[in-house]
């Protein structure tokens, strides 16, 4: 069974920057992505991210499931746009040069065309970010930055104690779906969507008692080891901020500013190239 | 010398109680000691070692007595942090006490915790994986590890802290044979090397003395009844008075009429004297008859060169091919991961296999969907809580029947003779809740029952059951086996299982079929034992020892013998409880049922 979006070591610098400095970079990334429709802004994004991408060493199947699950909703939300706001890119660039007139009120325009590109753009450059920083963080580095930066322990350590149990719950729901099937209450979709709902409870239930015994000794193990005893602890997991973290912070407030600039240089968040 | 440990009186008595767990205990431990605290499920010992932790009283609440003294400090003073530092304790769920994402982040847990400064705990990570033989792991997820190094790594992540006392929890109760051998001589090793004192809750006697432990204590009903050196603790009846049991070769030689002296060192087989028993075990023998295995049956089952792989590079199974007949009752042994669970699986179609085929009653079962196949191959999972949905027990039971759409009033006639045949009948109308596990395992029988199925797979039916509890689970199923001709297949690591109940057993090993054969000759095969991480049973040693040249006979005649004497009530004085289930063993029972619960409360 291979989870989606899991964490897989490998030995790259991406690899080796702290959880912290990667979820800075995401957050500072996503924003700027979010705010710029400047289409040669965007397109530079792109080809970082692209390289990004490369360097992690990130395969297919670690990513492919979502990828295709993202570009569905992006098609969604492409056509979306189109059929409920025909001339929004008329609206922006002012201008309406019409390709192609499709029925009444719907008319494909070069700038309608154009907008839709950028918003198409715009999902390429944040996607592989997500990925990259999904699949190149150790989650338990990653708690450890978190309690680093002032994020109580506690809270920080159920992240990677969620992460452990998972795989476990898991292994038991199909262990006990496939048992009551066995027994004649149908999960698959053969039978009626209304049974199934009504069955789940055959699963739910089973489920739920056999996690809370997992809790019981989880929660008895950890406090024989003594989690919780002091206000704090160490990690064995942490890594210190290095010079390359430093390096990638700098690199990132730098081009997201320029960025910035260069799209609202021309007063709005957009570049129109017809004028 | 002072001791480590000492109960002076001491009584303990959970909130939700009536009666205290533990009464008067006077038991005192010294440092360096190796000490085996066993008896049957419920009766104190795990209260017991809850109260050397400080998890009795701090975690789950009641009432002490006495004093309790636990390396110079009181426990229920100290709390169950400031116990965490003296005493290490190994629980028995080797997956479920494993925290970390990795190994070193399980081993590093409690320094973490202590806030140890990282350069520091490194270093300690790395002697720990070294003693318990860990080190090429460190960086494995617990999901890439079997149940035995996870242990090692529950017992690493203890000796991290330099304790002074190591507790186990039923360190034997999830393993297979040779990995609990394993195990056994792990802690045997670390006890003469560290430093340590070791206290060992465990009821598998003969497992835990694969190596020396200085004193045996046996805890009935809330009190201590024997605490003595293993040689004279084994020359007793205590063990089987109590519902414990023996080793094997212990049992044979006390059947065979004789009285066995310490002097002679019954601790092991290996070093035990046996002169002065060899004539009376001979003429034993000689009394003892071979039972008759003669079935002409037609087939119920039969596999022909299955193979299975999740991925092609590496084959869970290979070309198993075995025929069961109708009204055997066979068992399915081999190591952790042997590929015993995924065969039920491909036999029940929850996978398809890459070839082979699958025949029941002479006709190829592969399309016949899950369900359809559940009607005539039921499956009982190990655990009944992983079954039980529905409040009511004969809702429960009914489910089945109630989802196929069967008539309100067949359903309720079916379900009715079922649980007449489980001995469940007069709690029909009980919720499942206050049922004692022995007895929630029968709703989950029972609920496969209903249904008429021709086969049926147990997984592992015993673990984790005292003799007690396995004899009286074990005694019902060979009662379905002969009063309705059931077809019984059990996944098992419990080689007693496999001996006493059992005619055959198919034993895999890395995705093959290694052998098919009696159970005692695959007992007495040491190269068998040896790849299918099961343990050759002392029987072996006390035939070859006495001179026997067919010790898989001796074995067979010895199995018979006790059958024998079961079916006529007189062994261990348990015999006549068996099937019905007594009120005050249910009532005990319940009574464990609800220290757990008390806990989580």
């Amino acid at each position: 069974m291979n989870r989606l979006l899991s964490y897989e070591e490998k030995d790259t610098w991406l690899h080796h920057l702290s959880g912290i400095t990667k979820l800075i970079f995401f957050i500072v990334w996503c924003f700027t992505s979010a705010l710029t429709y400047d289409t040669r802004v965007l397109l530079v994004m792109i080809a970082i991210s692209a390289a990004l991408y490369v360097m992690s060493k990130t395969e297919w199947r670690q990513v492919s499931t979502v990828f295709k699950f993202v570009m569905f909703f992006m098609v969604v939300n492409l056509v979306a746009i189109f059929l409920f706001s025909p001339y929004q890119g008329t609206e922006i660039y002012g201008t309406k040069t019409v390709l192609a007139p499709l029925f009444p009120g719907h008319a494909i325009t070069r700038e309608e065309l154009f907008y839709l590109f950028n918003v198409l753009i715009k999902y390429f450059t944040v996607v592989p970010s997500v990925f990259i920083f999904m699949v190149t963080t150790d989650p338990s580095e990653f708690a450890a930055s978190m309690n680093h930066i002032g994020i109580p322990y506690t809270g920080a350590y159920s992240v990677s104690l969620a992460l452990r149990y998972i795989p476990d719950v898991q292994a038991d729901y199909h262990r006990i779906r496939n048992a009551q099937e066995a027994r004649g209450i149908e999960m698959s979709s053969k039978a009626k969507l209304t049974d199934r709902i009504r069955r789940t409870s055959s699963i739910i239930f089973p489920l739920l008692f056999s996690a809370m015994e997992h809790i019981d000794v989880v929660s008895n193990a950890m406090e024989l080891r003594g989690f919780g005893k002091k206000k704090r602890r160490t990690w064995y997991a942490y890594r210190k901020m290095k010079r390359a973290d430093v390096a990638v912070l700098i690199l990132t407030a730098v081009f997201s500013a320029a960025a910035l600039v260069i799209t609202f240089a021309d007063g709005n968040r957009f570049w129109n190239p017809w004028v | 010398m002072d001791p480590i440990i000492s109960f002076k009186d001491f009584s303990f008595q959970y909130r939700s109680q009536q009666e205290p767990s533990l009464s008067h205990i006077n038991l005192n431990i010294y440092p360096g000691e190796k000490i085996l605290i066993t008896g049957p499920s419920g009766c104190g010992k795990s209260t017991l070692a809850h109260c050397i932790n400080a998890l009795n009283p701090c975690s789950f609440s009641g009432k002490t007595s006495g004093s309790l003294l636990v390396d110079g400090v009181v426990p229920e003073k100290e709390g169950v942090f400031g116990m965490s530092k003296r005493v290490g304790t190994v629980l028995q769920d080797t997956n479920g006490q494993f925290i970390g994402l990795t190994v070193a982040e399980d081993l590093a847990f409690a320094l973490e915790n202590d806030a140890t400064p990282q350069d520091e705990m490194f270093r300690k990570v790395d002697r720990v994986a070294d003693i318990v033989d860990m080190k090429h792991f460190l960086r494995h997820s617990p999901s890439a590890l079997s149940g035995g190094q996870k242990q090692r790594v529950s017992m690493g992540g203890v000796l991290v802290d330099d304790v002074k006392i190591l507790l186990f929890d039923e360190p034997l109760a999830n393993l297979d044979p040779a990995t609990g051998k394993n195990t056994i001589a792990l802690i045997d090793d670390i006890c003469r090397r560290e430093d340590v004192t070791v206290v060992i809750i465990e009821h598998r006697v003969e497992d835990v003395l694969y190596r020396d432990v200085d004193r045996i204590v046996v805890v009935d009903d809330g009190k201590i009844v024997a605490d003595d050196h293993p040689d004279r603790l084994l020359c007793t009846d205590v063990l089987s008075r109590t519902g414990v049991r023996e080793p094997l070769y212990v049992t044979a030689v006390k059947h065979a009429g004789c009285t066995i002296d310490p002097a002679d060192h019954p601790q092991h087989i290996e070093s035990m004297n046996l002169a002065p028993y060899q004539d009376k075990i001979r003429a034993w023998f000689a009394t003892t008859t071979l039972p008759v295995r003669e079935n002409h049956a037609p087939y119920a089952l039969e596999v022909e060169n299955l193979s299975f792989a999740y991925d092609p590079e590496e084959p869970v199974l290979q070309n198993i091919s075995f025929r069961i007949r109708k009204g055997e009752m066979v068992s399915v042994v081999g190591k952790n991961g042997a590929g015993k669970s995924t065969l039920a699986s491909l036999i029940l179609g929850f996978y398809q296999p890459q070839s082979g085929k699958i025949l029941l009653n002479g006709e190829d079962i592969s399309p016949l969907s899950v369900r359809e196949r559940g009607e005539r191959i039921g499956l009982v999972m190990q655990s009944p809580e992983q079954m039980i949905s529905k409040p009511m027990i004969a809702e429960e039971v009914g489910l089945g029947l109630q989802v196929r759409g069967v008539p309100a009033d067949e359903i309720e006639r079916r379900v009715n003779d079922t649980l007449r045949i489980c001995g469940l009948y007069p709690m029909r109308h009980w919720p499942v809740s206050a049922l004692s596990f022995g007895q929630k395992k029968r709703v989950s029988i029972a609920s496969i029952l209903v249904l008429n199925p021709e086969i049926i797979i147990l997984d592992e039916p015993t673990a984790g059951q005292d003799f007690r509890h396995y004899t009286e689970i074990m005694e019902f199923l060979r009662k379905l086996n002969r009063e309705l001709g059931l077809t019984i297949i059990m996944i098992t690591h419990d080689m007693h299982l496999m001996l006493e109940y059992t005619d055959r057993a198919i034993v895999l090993a890395d995705g093959q079929l290694l052998t098919d054969d009696t159970p005692a000759r695959v007992l007495t095969n040491e190269s068998v034992s040896d790849r299918a991480y099961l343990k050759k049973t002392s029987l072996y040693d006390l035939a070859v020892k006495c001179g026997f040249d067919r010790p898989d006979e001796f074995v067979d005649r010895f199995i018979a013998f006790e059958r024998e004497q079961r079916d006529a009530g007189i062994l261990h004085g348990n015999g006549a409880e068996i099937g019905a289930f007594n009120g005050a063993e249910a009532r005990r029972e319940k009574d464990t049922a609800e220290e757990t619960a008390g806990g989580i409360a």
